[in-house]
């Protein structure tokens, strides 16, 4: 295997409310290549975007904190590094490009300004080089008539161009790595395919590396070399993409495969859902954290939770987390397309939901009377 | 006391405002004729001069039968959910007619049109932003009722525990708040809140994208059992054109505040004649790598042009790969190409 870019062991991010201790992201390990584009999938609140942050060492301290865990890139402890060091890799070796194009440009400054102070900062440009170089990067990621649009300001840009924006600021200093967190979330379709269309070819050409966080099996499909599936936190599935489409070894992606309905496949007439609730972080349940909402649940996932082991019947590097399809479990030859599961634990998961959410506390007291 | 199938309600008034306003009648439940909605741009502070408008929507012509699910889909701006608002008379229409049920509504008057809204009601996208967060769940469900007179008291309760039950939650929670539930729950009160006057018609403005992805399913088979179970009549609002094939038994594609393509399901989504059409079905990401992989899409250059200048012509030749001289030139006429099947296009098909 190549030599890896960036390396997660054991990250645990936790957020210190009055309410109790968010494990929001807990025990997470995975690793980059260059040049790689990793697919990070999941419900909102499963810790993906706070992994993503917590990469570039964002996390808002306090209430978060990061607990444990390295964070190795390029050869150095990102979690070690004092605030300057740190500085000095953020925009310059890692980008991020956020969900909302217009809450991450800040509104009073222009759009050149935004870009060049990147440039200077890290590349020491001087003012001109960066003002030229802003204005290539704007004809890369296809803004029309960069070098009048430059000295805009966001909000004369539209969701898609703001986006746009977001990318030329991301490879400005031509960074190894790249986090994309729900970059196309914010747009429409036809936006949102120019936009991947974008990415997919920078990504090419650059040699980039990819985080790709998303909600969306639809984009990371056609993105992606591997993909790692998050839940409560924790990753469920690690596989590289064709086979995690062809051959899903985790109930919570059976879940997420069925109950989407799909334009390539015959009309369905009825979805099949994922019952229950997403987890509570404060207090996760003890064992697997999608035995509450697995309809093929057994005693054992409640008591203890599954290590990410790799599977039988599966490519070498196909991990997943759960008792049943790990070796000698009892899921290890279920068709998934066929076998929705056992119709009484799926009413039982109903009920539960219905009885949600538990009584107030006695300090809980509702919003005050409108003045 | 149950949530029964609504029936015409024996209600003096209703039988006068038909007589009154009769104009068609037939098996629409709905139709809307020629439908403008513009909002005024103003210039000036102490005296405020017109000096545009926002045409978002302009100009459409639709039908609703009973029983149905009609999707309209579209991107941001395009004019669907001030379409779905304009049908409620959420607002006054600029132009056009609404005729519901046989009664055009632009043309009532306030009361006329409150008691008409018994009848329809609207489910919005937002379940945070659009449960009052000082109220509690039974008053949320209970105030229509209480509005409309249909029930008070211990009667009124029972039908708020009913409601609760009916779309999956405890009956027992009418005394809590609504940031004690999550956005799965909290669209499943506004669902009960809709169906708590019995209605026979819901705007469902993009019901399911404020949802996660493993709850929208959940919240598609609810809509779906209560329209089996009501025999409600649906206009889903929807961008995501998966879902909107799933629930939908037709299809209306919108693009800069007009319908550019109305059919069937399956021959929208088979043999689309618009180009946006094409090019919407084509942009929608496919879960699966290997059909990723071969799939040629139709990249659209460029942005939604602004509603204030619509393009001359045909609204999408600023976009559209098959645009020639006569698209900037004359506006395409909403025709049947096929059976149930319109499209506004000078050169529409594959």
């Amino acid at each position: 295997m190549a030599q890896q870019l960036l390396e997660v062991t054991d990250l645990h991010t936790q957020f210190f409310t009055r309410d109790g201790v968010v494990r929001a992201v807990d025990g997470v390990s995975f690793e980059v290549a260059a040049g790689e584009t990793l697919g990070i999938v999941g419900e909102s609140g499963c810790g993906k975007s706070v992994t993503a942050l917590s990469l570039m060492r964002l996390i808002p301290v306090p209430p978060g904190k990061i607990v444990k865990g390295t964070i190795m890139f390029d050869g150095a402890d990102v979690l070690k590094m004092d605030d300057d060091e740190v500085r000095g890799i953020r925009g310059n070796n890692i980008a991020m490009i956020f969900q909302d194009p217009m809450t991450s440009l800040n509104p009073v400054l222009t759009i050149s300004r935004q870009i060049s102070e990147a440039l200077e900062l890290h590349l020491k440009m001087d003012k001109s080089e960066a003002r030229k170089r802003t204005i290539e990067l704007l004809d890369l990621v296809g803004i029309p008539s960069a070098k009048k649009r430059a000295d805009d300001y966001p909000h004369q840009f539209s969701g898609g161009m703001r986006q746009r924006v977001m990318i030329a600021m991301a490879l400005s200093c031509n960074p190894k790595l790249i986090l994309a967190d729900e970059p196309t979330t914010a747009l429409d379709v036809t936006i949102q395919a120019q936009i991947l269309d974008l990415l997919k070819n920078l990504a090419r050409e650059f040699r980039t590396a990819f985080i790709l966080i998303t909600h969306d099996l639809g984009v990371v499909a056609g993105m992606t070399q591997r993909i790692h599936v998050m839940y409560g936190g924790k990753i469920v599935e690690k596989a590289d993409t064709g086979e995690l489409f062809a051959n899903p070894k985790m109930p919570y992606t059976w879940g997420l495969l069925r109950s989407i309905p799909r334009l390539d496949e015959r009309r369905k007439a009825k979805l099949v859902p994922i019952e229950g609730l997403p987890p509570d972080l404060i207090a996760p349940p003890p064992g697997c954290r999608f035995e509450p909402r697995c309809q093929y649940r057994r005693d054992i996932c409640r008591e203890k939770e599954p290590e990410l082991v790799h599977i039988p019947n599966s490519k070498p590097d196909h991990e997943a987390r759960c008792w049943g399809t790990q070796q000698g479990g009892w899921l290890v030859d279920t068709d998934w397309h066929k076998e929705v599961g056992d119709t009484r634990i799926i009413e039982e998961i109903k009920q539960e939901v219905a009885q949600l959410p538990p009584e107030p506390k006695p300090g809980d007291v509702p919003p005050p009377p409108a003045i | 006391m149950a949530v029964t199938t609504p029936t015409k309600p024996a209600d003096p008034d209703y039988v006068r405002i038909r007589s009154t306003a009769t104009i068609d009648s037939g098996k629409n439940l709905l139709d809307v004729k020629a439908l403008k909605m513009h909002f005024p741009l103003t210039q000036g502070i102490i005296f405020q001069r017109q000096v545009g408008a926002v045409r978002a929507v302009d100009g459409i012509d639709f039908f609703v039968e009973k029983s149905e699910t009609l999707g309209l889909v579209g991107e941001s701006g395009c004019g669907k959910s001030t379409t779905g608002r304009a049908i409620l008379q959420l607002y006054k229409p600029t132009a056009g007619q609404v005729v519901f049920d046989g009664v055009e509504l632009t043309r009532l008057g306030g009361e006329q049109m409150r008691k008409m809204r018994r009848r329809m009601q609207m489910i919005f996208q937002d379940p945070y932003a659009s449960l009052n967060p000082r109220m509690t769940v039974g008053n949320i469900i209970g105030e229509p009722i209480e509005v409309h007179n249909l029930a008070k008291g211990k009667e009124k309760t029972e039908r708020v525990q009913e409601l609760l039950r009916v779309v999956g939650l405890n009956p027992y929670f009418t005394n809590r708040y609504p940031h004690e539930f999550s956005g799965g729950q909290r669209q499943r009160i506004g669902i009960a809140r809709a169906l708590a006057v019995e209605p026979e018609f819901i705007v469902c403005d993009e019901p399911i994208s404020a949802l996660d992805v493993s709850i929208q399913a959940q919240v598609i088979n609810l809509l779906e059992e209560l329209q089996d179970r009501f025999k409600l009549t649906y206009l889903f609002i929807a961008h995501d054109l998966s879902v909107v094939r799933h629930i939908s038994d037709r299809v209306a594609v919108m693009y800069l505040g007009k319908i550019v393509e109305l059919a069937d399901r399956v021959d929208l989504y088979e043999r689309p004649l618009h180009p946006y059409s094409q090019a919407l079905l084509s942009a929608v990401p496919i879960p699966d790598p290997a059909i990723e992989s071969k799939r040629k899409r139709i990249i659209l250059t460029g942005d939604v042009p602004s509603p204030v200048n619509p393009p001359s012509g045909c609204r999408f030749h600023t976009r559209c790969w098959k645009a020639q001289q006569i698209c900037s030139e004359v506006d395409p006429e909403f025709i049947e190409h096929e059976t149930r099947h319109w499209a506004a296009c000078h050169f529409p098909g594959a």
